[in-house]
């Protein structure tokens, strides 16, 4: 692909949805001595190359979220 | 009558639902996940495993498998479907039931048995069951808490399209939801494993009325 560009979608769970990950990492800082941690959210990056952005809401949309539990937003980076 | 169990890269509940399903007196038909068509089976189980490795999320990519059109139009069209476990996950990525499974409170995998109720038998998969009957079915899942929206929450309750309960909620599931149906009752997802307790070998019979009740709701010989 000569005219790639990259774009980076991030993926996270929605708020208000329970978050174990956020949670088992949010009682794993203090126990190292970090302090002040209010809240820990965990979420996924994806990155891609791709032709054209033309598609990246559809992507989002069918496979890459599942809206029920997560929302995403996405943009280019180069 | 002919029930199909599909096979996905990473299945590995597909034989014990094969070996259930010969038990309960039907034929089970391999139905692999490439496959354009269902093969004229009168039923389909999506049996639990690992599809696709659980990358991006369990079922996600399973969802979009060959065999997957076909199964969506039989289900639509009122052919009595079940998902296990990871064949739940999948039924409700494809949308055929609602909500989803997000990972267990505890942040462990479970595996063990649970106690559970069958709350409605008007489904193909409960039909011989009596409802409110206790049955004990083992669990194995790492992402089995089901969630969906308070009105969703609502309408199932509502409607009778909570199946199955725990009595001992394993994973934090909402309601304590073991499993669900859709709005026709022909599609059920359970995330417990009947086909684990099917054979007497296994020291269990519990879960072979699932299998069995397929049969008796299609009106063939048990």
């Amino acid at each position: 692909m000569t005219n790639a560009m990259k774009v980076r979608v991030l993926v996270r769970p929605k708020r208000g949805i329970l978050d174990p990950q956020g949670e088992a990492v949010k009682r794993a800082l203090p126990a190292l001595g970090f302090s002040g941690v209010e809240t820990v959210h965990i979420g996924r990056l994806i990155e891609m190359e791709v032709e054209s952005a033309d598609e990246v809401e559809g992507m989002c949309r069918r496979l890459l979220a599942n809206p029920t539990t997560e929302e995403y937003e996405w943009e280019v980076v180069s | 009558m002919r029930i199909g169990v599909t096979v996905f890269p990473g299945s590995n509940c597909d034989r014990d639902a094969m070996h259930a399903v010969e038990r309960a007196g039907a034929t089970p038909v391999e139905l692999w996940h490439a496959d354009p068509e269902l093969k004229g089976v009168d039923a389909v189980v999506v049996p639990g495993g690992f599809s696709y490795g659980d990358y991006l999320r369990p079922g996600a990519i399973a969802r979009f498998a060959k065999v997957m059109g076909p199964l969506e139009e039989f289900a639509k069209s009122g052919g009595p479907v079940l998902g296990v476990c990871n064949g739940f996950q999948v039924l409700l990525e494809a949308h055929l039931l609602p909500g989803a499974l997000l990972r267990n409170t505890g942040m462990r995998f479970v595996s063990r048995r649970a106690r559970t109720r069958v709350e409605k038998a008007d489904t193909p998969w409960t039909a011989l069951y009596g409802e409110g009957e206790e049955i004990t079915l083992p669990v194995a899942h790492n992402e089995g808490n089901y969630y969906a929206d308070e009105g969703t929450i609502r309408e199932l309750e509502e409607e009778g399209r909570i199946v199955l309960r725990y009595l001992d909620n394993p994973n934090g599931s909402a309601n304590d939801i073991a499993g669900i149906c859709n709005e026709a009752r022909n599609v059920v997802g359970l995330m417990p494993h009947p086909e684990r307790v099917s054979d007497p070998a296994l020291g269990s019979e519990e879960g072979l009325r699932v299998f069995e009740s397929v049969l008796a709701a299609a009106g063939a010989k048990v």
